[in-house]
């Protein structure tokens, strides 16, 4: 799986809780709770459904080097 | 032989469209069962049934927005069976298409023995005539807000139509401009009918956050919790506790609720906020609490709740999430009569043991109806809240 493609996939689980977000003009260090509002349910839903999708378990601690798109991505890379 | 009448599904809540039959005229039905979808100000909602029995009839045609009260369909209870039909009709034929439709509105709601007026009537609560007192059930009036002309200051049927043409406005504007105005029209009932005092209490959250920690460390992220789960079996043991804060008072009487069903204050994304309930959360392990608010909160965003998720809580928590400000008072949900408000977890530095320590804590504000409970009441409700919340394992 390349980096375009965990990037495609990061993005459709977040638009899939936070439909409102538009790929268009979300920044690649556009913080998930600071500057996207989502709450603590809306990140957990995020890791769950990444987990389904990629089968990469987030644990907690981790939280913090997913919390935005170009984190998540180099994140996710080193760990599929 | 029962008739199903659109519900009420809130103070502000004065009719609804019918958008989906889930049964169709024969089919057997539950107390619970949703039979029905139906569009409001607050999304599309679940509406569940009343009673026993099987279909008879259906009585509104999809698309139909109906008033609060009006007949939805005819339900048969158990043994009972279906009244001789005047004309004869070919055998094995249920619904026939040359039956002339329904006026989309009912002819006479009043006549419908529905939850209006189904409900105790008030005792020493504001004179009113009896059709003025339906009529400001009907439109969500509280009547201790409307002045009388009638003998001895009693409220007629005339003093509410000043209310009614704004009350009576309904979906012609935009679905979050129409939240907006259910969400004020609830808070201004609040605000000018109940009485609010409020408690704070800032709680050293530590423990929970630790046990929460190891208790998340080895699950997969679908079985993990949040600390939010805790705080709700934190306020459903306290309710149990205080019953004085748990329930609903309805003109002016207050009914504490057996069942603890703690509404939930779910943001919307775009704006707008609802607070569906989770129902019998007393009941419920911290596993259960967690999976019925992640399931409670999907379907708030989705637009798919329950009318009972909307009608039968007993005590709301607001919680401002894991960032923000760090206390709130918060406006009462009607007819219920406390809400916990809950800040943001914050590190402070705190005493523990005469040494000062940075702590996660949290501000709990409780709001309470002062016609129902005093300050003792609330105090002990929060004693019970922060000692389950530093003991989670006895949550």
């Amino acid at each position: 799986m390349t980096k375009a493609d965990i990037r495609t996939a990061f993005i459709e689980e977040l638009i899939a809780i936070a439909p409102d977000i538009d790929p268009a003009t979300l920044g690649e260090d556009d913080h998930l709770q600071d500057d996207l509002e989502l709450d603590s349910m809306d990140v957990l839903n995020l890791v769950t459904a990444l987990h389904r999708r990629l089968n990469v378990d987030i644990p907690e601690t981790d939280y913090p080097q997913i919390a935005s798109l170009a984190l998540a991505v180099s994140y996710l890379a080193a760990r599929i | 032989m029962g008739i199903f009448a659109m519900p009420s599904l809130g103070a502000d809540m004065e009719a609804g469209t019918l958008v989906e039959w889930l049964v169709k005229p024969g089919d057997e039905v539950h107390r619970g069962d949703v039979v029905a979808v139906v569009e409001t100000q607050k999304g599309a909602i679940e509406i569940e049934c009343f009673q026993d029995g099987s279909v008879l009839e259906l009585q509104a045609d999809l698309g139909a927005t109906l008033p609060v009260g009006a007949p939805l369909a005819l339900i048969l209870g158990p043994g009972e069976t279906a009244p001789e039909p005047k004309e004869p009709k070919a055998p094995a034929v249920a619904a026939k298409p040359e039956v002339a439709p329904r006026p989309a509105v009912a002819d006479k709601p009043e006549a419908v023995p529905g939850p209006a007026v189904a409900a105790p009537l008030p005792c020493g609560a504001t004179p009113a005539s009896p059709a003025a007192r339906l009529r400001a059930r009907e439109l969500g009036i509280d009547l201790a807000t409307v002045s009388g002309s009638g003998p001895a200051g009693a409220i007629l049927l005339a003093d509410l139509e000043a209310r009614e043409p704004d009350a009576m406005r309904v979906q012609t504007t935009a679905p979050m401009a129409e939240m907006r105005r259910a969400i004020a029209a609830a808070m201004v009932r609040s605000k000018q009918t109940i009485p609010h005092f409020y408690l704070s209490q800032t709680i050293d959250i530590q423990s929970a956050r630790a046990w929460l920690e190891t208790r998340n460390a080895d699950r997969l992220p679908s079985d993990r919790l949040l600390l939010g789960a805790l705080f709700v079996r934190a306020t459903a043991l306290a309710a149990a506790k205080v019953p004085s804060v748990n329930g609903q008072c309805v003109d002016g009487t207050f009914h504490p609720s057996d069942r603890i069903n703690t509404g939930i204050a779910v943001a919307l994304r775009g704006g707008g906020l609802v607070a569906p309930a989770l129902i019998d959360a007393g009941a419920m392990s911290v596993d259960e609490t967690m999976a019925g608010l992640r399931d409670l909160v999907l379907r708030a965003r989705a637009g798919r709740l329950r009318s009972s998720e909307l009608t039968e809580g007993t005590i709301t928590i607001s919680s401002l999430g894991a960032v923000g400000a760090e206390a709130m008072a918060g406006v009462i949900f009607p007819p219920q009569v406390a809400l916990v408000g809950l800040g943001a977890p914050k590190l402070r530095p705190w005493v523990v043991n005469g040494a000062v320590v940075p702590r996660t804590v949290v501000t709990l504000t409780l709001s309470v109806d002062h016609r129902v409970s005093d300050g003792r009441q609330a105090g002990r409700f929060i004693a019970e809240f922060q000692s389950h919340i530093a003991s989670p394992e006895t949550l």
